[in-house]
């Protein structure tokens, strides 16, 4: 049988599913395939928070974009999506940290999103359940919370809906140079160009992909309406989602809009085991504790881990790979795949119609990434 | 360190019979022996009383033999989480502690099963053992007309002390037909725990409660509480009756979280355990309804079994092989006797709510494919009960099996995981 897809993608997480839409309402012929269900592996297991980021001028171009294409979409997000715009509030706890909420005030606003500095009083106010030490905040009322993996169903319906196909349950074993896929009963199926949106397993299908998968654990309590109001980040968390090489708990909850309350986060290399880490783990609540004491007689029904695929210089690898032209990756978003997921789609699908792209792609083009700065630190 | 921290050589979680049972016969050793119960009061959903003394013969005489033995117990302790082998999470209401075992029991009993059906989680609608609770807590019931549905030996005690208090039991309504019933009865003087049941179905008669076979509960009806119920018969005939409660329990179901997150093995929905009551994991035992539900003797003779084995008194234990295999060929009988009919696999409609903790429809179901993609995409069994009630209504209408558990085993505060210490003593 001849070639009937323009584009195959590996992978039906959110950026796949995003990516499918994206390339199926461009026009072309879409195929999606995943081992397992839609969202069942990183974006199951993530948190859902739309943020826009300005640890780099690129990082912050990127979900500076993506939540706009987010916030475009609002409307059109059925309920169990669970949109919600609650904004960010990065928390200061120290004087070092109010500072850099000065800055970054800055920073946001010229990137054209809505920033707020709260004094003391005002954040006590927004979120009464703060420990009283806490200095003041940075909000930035734009950000939102979603429910990733209805998320990644929701593209993936948009993506049916313009005659992509969707497989599920079928691993693909192999990628080949030329554009085709090999499934996991020896057939094969080809296309103009395969796209690896496989997440952390997108290394073991195409080579030199500097993806590893850093482990995170999250905890759910029970339902506790206006506990929390926004998705709540420590600025200590810049300083400890930097380094790459030690594990490092952070401050960071968010409101579900069924009044459960998420409760992150922890990072860590080099554990690929399903198992939680207890130590971690205690550690990571009582980091919850100091910043929101009251949440530790909340009870909590459900912890878990997950993997997101990191790449060493925390930018996502999108479009051609080293290997080949007709194997492309959307891949590498580690702890912003969710928010990422529609630029990434975008930008994909506008490289392959040859739509001039609305921001820069050349910081996450996979081409950056040589041989030799593969090694993560 | 010393109050966030015990050690004992052995450790039984649960202080009903089975747990007892296992405290009675390991405290006849020189080992360490501490029981975990997360309930104020020992005894299990048999004996479960503020006041020992007002349980019947058999659970008094119980209760004597573990007051004496030298078994340290706890009440009011929950196990939240297995951190590593041989170290458990413990919660108490005032704070929680590290729990480390040399060898572990598990005796933690098996809770009612409730099938979705339109209308039954409409107020006033009850688990049959939830009523029960409700009876022995002084609720009033005096003129209440009750209505009490489903399947198992249970409906009757539940029937039997409803009457007792004054409500009006309209019919207990059992769903397994009288063919099979009279099997079922007519099997059991053979079998150990006859007089159990003899004396349940004397004791509802002569409270006059009308037991009727081969009826089952299809719809509960009201708007914002219960008002009614329609009970079907096998030859399609329908009855409504009107009532003011309904009671409902189809059978019991083991409880396996802690066996789960332990990575025993389970087979058949139950904990696979050998001669000895050991599971497939290292250091851990099982006894009572986890291994099998087959009510009290069981539950006691396993318990006992597991306490000498783990205290190395195999003599003791294989004095009660015999005994044992008949409480066995009990729960078989009981099994086949009250098995559900496939009627009840249908009777829910699009919008019957499956999942109550998350308000999840039949309709919402029809999308996922398994346990895992309704927990996924509707949240099925992600709510408070932690998918305790319907992990096992969606494997009896769908055949979906729960794979795994995620801890922790019963909710557990914030604050109890800041304390859990990671070092081994
Ligand atoms: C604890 C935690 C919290 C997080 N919080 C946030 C957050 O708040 N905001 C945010 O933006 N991001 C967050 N993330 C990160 C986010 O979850 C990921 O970046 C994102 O889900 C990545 O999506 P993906 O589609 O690339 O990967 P995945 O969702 O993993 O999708 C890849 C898919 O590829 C399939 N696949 C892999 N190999 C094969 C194969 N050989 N054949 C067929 N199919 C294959 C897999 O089955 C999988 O479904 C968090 C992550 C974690 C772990
Ligand atoms: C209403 C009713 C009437 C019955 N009538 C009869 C009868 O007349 N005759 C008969 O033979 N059988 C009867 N049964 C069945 C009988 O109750 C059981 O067979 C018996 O109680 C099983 O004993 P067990 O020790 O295995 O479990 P259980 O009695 O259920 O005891 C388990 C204990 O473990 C505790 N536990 C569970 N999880 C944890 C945890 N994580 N941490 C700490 N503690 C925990 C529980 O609180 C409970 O006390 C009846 C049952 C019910 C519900």
């Amino acid at each position: 049988m001849s070639t009937t897809y323009d584009v195959i993608i590996v992978g039906a997480g959110i950026v796949g599913c995003a990516c499918a839409h994206q390339c199926s309402q461009a026009g072309l012929k879409v195929l999606i395939l995943d081992q397992g269900p839609v969202g069942g592996q990183s974006t199951g297991a993530g948190m859902g928070h739309i943020v826009t980021m300005d640890d780099s001028p690129d990082q912050l171009a990127l979900t500076h974009y993506a939540r706009r294409l987010w916030l475009e979409l609002a409307e059109d997000l059925p309920a169990h999506v669970e949109f919600q715009r609650c904004g960010t509030l990065w928390v200061a706890a120290d004087a070092e940290e109010l500072d850099a909420v000065k800055r970054k005030v800055s920073v946001y606003q010229s990137a054209g999103s809505k920033a707020q500095v709260l004094d003391a009083r005002t954040l006590h106010e927004e979120e009464p359940h703060l420990n009283p030490a806490m200095l003041g905040g940075l909000l930035i009322p734009e950000d939102a919370v979603l429910y990733p993996p209805n998320a990644a169903r929701y593209l993936v319906d948009r993506a049916r809906s313009f005659g992509a196909e969707l497989r599920t349950g079928v691993a693909v074993r192999q990628i080949g140079d030329k554009g085709s896929v090999t499934l996991g009963d020896g057939s094969s199926v080809e296309a103009g160009l395969i796209l690896n949106a496989a997440g952390c397993g997108a290394p073991a299908l195409t080579p030199h992909v500097p993806v590893r998968p850093r482990k995170g654990h999250l905890v759910v309590t029970h339902r506790y309406p206006g506990f929390v109001r926004h998705q709540m980040i420590e600025l200590g968390y810049l300083k400890s989602a930097h380094s790459v090489s030690s594990d490092s708990v952070a401050f960071n909850v968010q409101p579900r809009a069924t009044g459960q309350i998420l409760i992150g986060s922890s990072r860590q290399y080099g554990d690929d085991s399903q198992t939680i880490h207890h130590g971690l783990l205690s550690r990571m609540m009582a980091q919850a504790c100091h910043y929101m004491p009251e949440i530790g007689a909340l009870s909590v029904t459900r912890t878990w881990v997950g993997f997101r695929p990191a790449t060493p210089d925390k930018r996502p690898l999108i479009g051609p790979s080293l290997v080949s032209d007709k194997v492309w990756l959307a891949t590498g978003h580690e702890g912003l795949g969710i928010a990422t997921s529609l630029a990434t789609g975008r930008l994909v699908a506008d490289m392959i119609v040859g739509r001039t792209p609305e921001i820069p792609i050349a910081p996450y083009s996979p081409a950056r990434v040589t041989q030799e700065n593969v090694v993560h630190e | 360190m010393s109050d966030t921290t015990k050690h004992f050589d052995i450790v039984i979680v649960g202080a009903g019979p089975a747990g007892m049972a296992a405290a009675v016969a390991a405290s006849q050793s020189h080992r360490s022996v501490a029981v975990i119960e997360s309930n104020p009061w020992t005894g299990g959903q048999l004996w479960r009383r503020p006041d020992a003394a007002a349980t019947p013969r058999a659970g008094r005489h119980w209760h004597a033999r573990f007051k004496a033995c030298k078994a340290h117990l706890i009440t009011e302790a929950s196990v939240g989480d297995s951190i590593a082998p041989g170290h458990l999470l413990v919660e108490t209401p005032a704070s929680a502690f590290n729990l480390f075992y040399d060898r572990l029991i598990m005796a933690v009993g098996a809770r009612e099963q409730f099938m979705p059906f339109p209308g039954w989680t409409l107020p006033n609608v009850f688990g049959a053992g939830g009523l029960q609770l409700l009876a022995k807590s002084g609720w009033p019931l005096q003129g209440k007309r009750v209505v009490v549905a489903g399947s198992g030996p249970l409906l009757l005690a539940v029937g039997a002390q409803l009457r007792k208090r004054g409500a009006r039991v309209l019919c207990i309504a059992e769903q397994t037909s009288l063919k099979h019933l009279v099997r079922f009865g007519l099997t059991l003087p053979r079998l150990g725990p006859s007089k159990l049941w003899q004396a349940l179905v004397c004791q509802s008669q002569l409270l006059g409660v009308p037991y009727r076979t081969g009826y089952w509960p299809i719809q509960a009806h009201g708007t914002d509480r219960l008002e009614g119920v329609t009970l079907r018969r096998a030859n399609g005939a329908t009855w409504n009756v009107t009532c003011d409660m309904l009671g409902c329990a189809f059978g019991m179901v083991p409880n396996l979280e802690l066996a789960r997150l332990l990575g025993c093995d389970i087979e058949q929905g139950t904990v696979r355990v050998d001669t000895w009551q050991k599971t497939s994991v290292n250091q851990v035992y099982c006894a009572g309804e986890p291994t099998g539900v087959g009510g009290m003797d069981r539950a006691l003779i396993e318990g006992q079994i597991a306490g000498y084995a783990v205290t190395d008194q195999p003599d003791k234990a294989r004095a009660l092989f015999g005994p044992r295999q008949k409480t066995h060929d009990f729960t078989r009988v009981l099994n086949q006797g009250f098995a559900l009919r496939d009627e009840l696999r249908t009777l829910t409609t699009p919008d019957t709510i499956v999942c109550r903790c998350e308000d999840v429809t039949a309709a919402q179901l029809a999308c996922c494919d398994d346990f895992r993609t309704a927990r996924l995409y509707t949240r099925c069994g992600m709510g408070p009960c932690q998918g305790r009630n319907c992990s096992t209504a969606t494997h009896t209408l769908y055949g979906w099996e729960t794979e795994f558990s995620r801890p922790p085993v019963t909710p557990i505060r914030v604050r109890s995981l800041v304390d859990l210490s990671v070092e081994k003593e």
